[in-house]
């Protein structure tokens, strides 16, 4: 059951071979167990999972199931769910109960997905080692010295551990692609404004997506099918038609064009990993793919941009985290200012302040234009890179992080070191498209490594087409660390 | 040394729209605190701004009215600072890209035209209210105003004296209102203008260090600010000392302005693009729409009253003060349409006066237009006087016999004596009364006309045709 795919586990559901309240029990049981040593979720409420899942049970036996109704889905705790802690990985929300639901959430209850538990993260999801959030590190499921990657550490964790059958997480420089990768599943982030950002806390509004994390790229064409769609309340929302994720999973790859960037299988990937890349590429070769050089001259330029644009929207979007309203005030303050300092202070932890810090910096009078403005140039420049190389190519691939996962606290000291985690991933936030990680193997200790694919705007079935097609010729996606 | 005043101004419109400008939530004025207020309004995590396609309509609208430009795209921005009653920790303004870029307003003072430039007129959201008074040792936050739509219009530093900035400053009123963008209550802060003032020596071209007068909420504190403040700045610089660029706020009480906060304390308000709101593009089709929608102007309209009806450009000016008042004279004038003056005199006379003094707007004037016609329709018939139209006037304003006109007229017994005959009858009786008066006339006595004129009058309680006894009268004498 735990192993099963989202796939086995609807039909299971439907033949009645099981109920969503069983397979709800069977998790919550597991994730009381376990969740002491992985410390994958940061909330779980019995009563309100099973609650949801006696509601899918009704939906079922109505005739009026979906293929998630009944499914436990983790949800990344930057969701804003009703009735539900959501902290976002913060001691500034360590008290904040949602009065609403988050899109997402909405379109999952809407779907009868039971919500098993709000997943650990980095703290507003600024970190790629869940070392930052405030209610402690994650261990990754293949080995527990090792990181699990961030900021959707805790999804990635829930995944891999078998916690729960799939989880969502968001990704503004990688945060869905390089847990995944860390973890050894399969996760998507999807083209920029299919996913609802209303009620996912923002961190970078114009980098921030929503997507699934799953075992498998199927599970994902599933999870995409109810997380996608446009919500009139996010106005970067897509207005487009309903698309089936899952339609082109079938088709064979004979003739695609591959194009891999000379940039990304330069200095700086590890031999291990490159290893496993290159045996990942030769099974495409195998399944009658063709792979392209191709060039993205500006890519050594994402990290710099990311880290100036990224910032500068995150300083501005954790204002309202001001004690005023809701959220975490210092207990003892004397005027208006120190209340802010204090609670800003108290509420925060180091690597949200140096970033609202460096986003402060390169928003102020007179740098803006050589930081900010700079940088949305190169922004433009990156996105121009890749649409000279889809010309000659149908898909990109590489490695989704340079190394396999790092040990915890091995660059938690070093934020430079721990930025360049995101060295692959974070041009596809600043271009907008959509990008995936799966598991192709492992690198040094065992520790998985993951192939990162990078696709044109709105490709997501193609891509997910070409990850299943993969994953139906090897079976890197069915290990399991437990 | 003769100094020169110069002034510019940055009005603060609210926009007439029911919701938000970036939520759903009522804009109406004076609820319950923070009864109004969702969770957009309240800033919890994870929300987002939807722009209300009312607000920028309202804002084209103006941008047309003044013949401005509408910027497309157009940008929002985040000014971002702190303040208990900002939810955010920034305000959705716009500084790069604005709606409305520059246009004009022309303004008369001391019956001199003078055009004032625009420099532009941007959309953003207003902050709630911090509550100081009724919480021992606390704040209380309304976030009811949080999120209500603003149009802040700016001008360039084209006025010269208090006068200007205040006709000015009216202009905009009427035009704001007349188009149906803002209600321009000023008791409520739907129309507050910040002043930015500074001076310099008469016949230099060089700008003055300026300082910005905030939340000046009526016409007359406008005035009075900017009168402060000049005279202040004045007399340092005569003294010898220096202006410092500052926020200040006027006093009412004192009729003084003084320091808010220095150009030293003033934020880095750190805008950019605010990501959450892509480029807003507007479509040519759109504003061509919006322009089929707007009524004549007022500038139109008062060329109009001018050039067809022959008004004074005084006339003119006082019936576009506001729409209402200029809609009552077009359709008074549609009843009557030979009598333009008379019409133009009795609404800026009888009818605005009694509104004053009964605090009531146009729109409920207890007249309508058709009846103050029928009214004046009498006068210029000669049925009755313009002293008797007073009375019946007031009794119409009663509501008396149903405002009919030749009712009341009847009632009263005003009928005008204009039967030739009879005066003439009167005349002679009045001469034979009087031989006195008529041999002083012959003799050269010019007053002692008028003391005939008066006997006739007396005698008849006023309802003789003066015209027609001063013509008869003549005729007899002279005759």
């Amino acid at each position: 059951m735990f192993n099963a795919s989202l796939k086995q586990l609807s039909l299971q559901l439907t033949e009645k071979k099981i109920s969503s309240t069983e397979l709800t029990t069977e998790f919550l049981k597991r994730i009381k167990a376990l969740n002491p040593e992985y410390n994958a979720f940061i909330t779980v409420n019995e009563e309100l999972s099973l609650a949801q899942a006696q509601a899918a049970d009704k939906m079922r036996a109505s005739g009026q199931a979906g293929p998630l109704t009944g499914i436990p889905i983790a949800q990344k705790d930057i969701f804003c769910t009703k009735g539900w802690l959501t902290t976002c990985g913060s001691k500034m929300l360590s008290n904040f109960v949602s009065p609403y639901d988050a899109g997402v959430i909405e379109r999952f209850n809407q779907a009868g997905a039971v919500n098993i538990g709000k997943t650990n993260m980095d703290e507003f999801a600024m970190g790629s080692s869940n070392e930052t959030s405030f209610y402690g590190p994650v261990k990754n499921p293949w080995d527990h010295a090792a990181v699990p990657g961030g900021s959707s550490g805790g999804a990635a964790c829930a995944v891999a551990a078998r916690l729960a059958p799939a989880a969502t997480g968001t990704d503004t420089g990688g945060s869905i692609r390089q847990p995944a990768a860390l973890c050894g599943i399969s996760g998507i982030k999807p083209t920029y404004g299919l996913v609802s950002r209303y009620g996912m806390i923002a961190f970078a509004s114009s980098l921030d997506q929503g997507g699934p994390m799953a075992k498998s790229a199927e599970d994902l064409a599933l999870l995409l099918n109810v997380m996608t769609g446009f919500d009139p309340r996010d106005s970067t929302s897509l207005q487009r038609d309903a698309e089936d994720y899952a339609r082109d999973l079938q088709k064979p790859l004979a003739g695609l064009r591959i194009g891999l960037p000379k940039e990304y299988f330069a200095e700086g990937m590890s031999k291990d990993v490159e290893n496993a890349i290159e045996k990942a590429l030769d099974e495409y070769r195998k399944l009658g793919a063709q792979t392209v050089e191709v060039s993205l001259p500006n890519a050594p330029l994402a990290i710099p941009v990311y880290y100036v644009l990224a910032p500068a929207e995150a300083s501005s979007n954790l204002s309202r985290f001001d004690g005023v309203r809701y959220g975490h005030r210092a207990k003892s303050y004397g005027d208006l200012a120190d209340m802010y300092r204090k609670s800003r202070a108290e509420g925060f932890g180091a690597e949200v302040k140096r970033r609202i810090l460096i986003g402060t910096y390169v928003l102020s009078h007179g740098y803006y234009d050589a930081y900010y403005i700079k940088a949305q140039k190169l922004r433009r420049l990156i996105a121009q890179d890749f649409a000279e190389a889809y010309k000659q190519c149908d898909i990109i691939m590489g490695p989704t992080t340079p190394t396999v996962a790092f040990n915890l606290g091995e660059k938690s000291g070093d934020p430079i070191q721990m930025y360049l985690s995101d060295i692959y991933t974070s041009a596809a936030n600043l271009t907008g498209m959509p990008a995936m990680s799966i598991p192709v193997g492992f690198g040094d200790k065992n520790r998985p490594v993951g192939l990162h694919i990078i696709g044109n705007y709105f490709s997501e079935a193609q891509m997910l087409n070409v990850a299943h097609q993969y994953q139906l010729a090897t079976g890197w996606h069915l290990q399991s660390p437990v | 040394m003769q100094w020169e005043i110069v002034i510019g101004l940055e009005v603060h419109a609210q926009l007439s729209t029911q919701s938000k400008i970036f939520s759903g939530s009522s804009t109406a004025y004076g609820a319950a605190p923070n009864t109004q207020a969702s969770v957009i309004d309240l800033a919890l995590p994870g929300v987002l701004p939807v722009l209300n396609k009312g607000a920028v309509e309202r804002a084209i609208k103006l941008g047309l009215s003044v013949g401005a430009e509408i910027n497309s795209p157009s940008i929002f921005a985040r000014k971002n600072y702190f303040y208990p009653d900002l939810p955010k920790g920034y305000q959705i303004s716009q500084y790069e890209l604005p709606v409305v870029q520059g246009g004009n307003i022309q303004i008369q003072v001391d019956g001199t035209e003078k055009n004032i430039r625009l420099t532009r007129a941007h959309l953003e959201e207003d902050a709630g209210k911090s509550l100081h008074e009724d919480f021992h040792g606390m704040s209380g936050i309304d976030l009811n105003r949080a999120g209500t739509p603003l149009l802040e219009i700016v001008s360039e530093p084209d006025m010269r004296s208090s006068a200007e900035a205040v006709a000015y400053a009216k202009i905009l009123h009427a035009l704001v209102r007349w188009i149906g963008i803002c209600d321009g209550n000023m008791q409520e802060g739907s129309f507050r203008c910040d002043a930015n003032v500074s001076v310099r020596p008469l016949g230099t071209e060089k700008l003055g260090t300026r300082c910005e007068i905030k939340n000046l909420n009526s016409f007359r504190f406008l005035e009075k600010a900017i009168d402060y403040e000049a005279r202040r700045q004045i007399e340092i610089l005569e003294d010898g000392g220096a202006i410092r660029q500052e926020t200040r706020l006027y006093d009412a009480n004192k009729d003084e302005t003084r320091t808010m906060r220095t150009k030293e304390d003033a934020n880095d308000y750190r805008y950019f693009p605010d990501p959450d709101l892509l480029p807003l593009e507007i479509p040519q089709s759109w504003i061509d729409q919006i322009k089929q929608t707007l009524p004549e102007l007022p500038q139109a309209r008062r060329d109009r009253y001018i050039s067809k009806f022959a008004l004074s450009a005084y006339d003119a000016s006082v019936l576009i003060s506001s729409r209402e008042m200029a809609d009552y004279f077009d359709a008074t004038l549609k009843q009557l349409p030979t009598q333009a003056k008379l019409c133009a005199n009795w609404i800026m006379g009888e009818i605005s006066g009694q509104l004053n003094k009964e605090g009531i707007e146009m729109t409920a004037c207890p007249i309508t237009p058709a009846q103050l016609a029928e009214l004046l329709a009498r006068i210029s018939d000669g049925t009755i006087s313009g002293k008797a139209a007073k009375s019946v006037f007031e009794s119409m304003w009663n509501g008396e016999l149903d405002k009919n006109v030749d009712a009341i007229i009847e009632a009263k017994g005003l009928k005008q004596i204009s039967d030739d005959s009879a005066i003439e009858k009167l005349v002679d009786q009045v001469l034979a009364a009087n031989a006195q008066q008529v041999a002083d006339y012959r003799n050269g006595k010019e007053k002692a006309f008028n003391s005939l004129i008066g006997q006739i009058m007396k005698a008849t309680q006023g309802k003789a045709n003066p015209a027609q006894v001063n013509a008869m009268l003549k005729k007899k004498l002279d005759g």
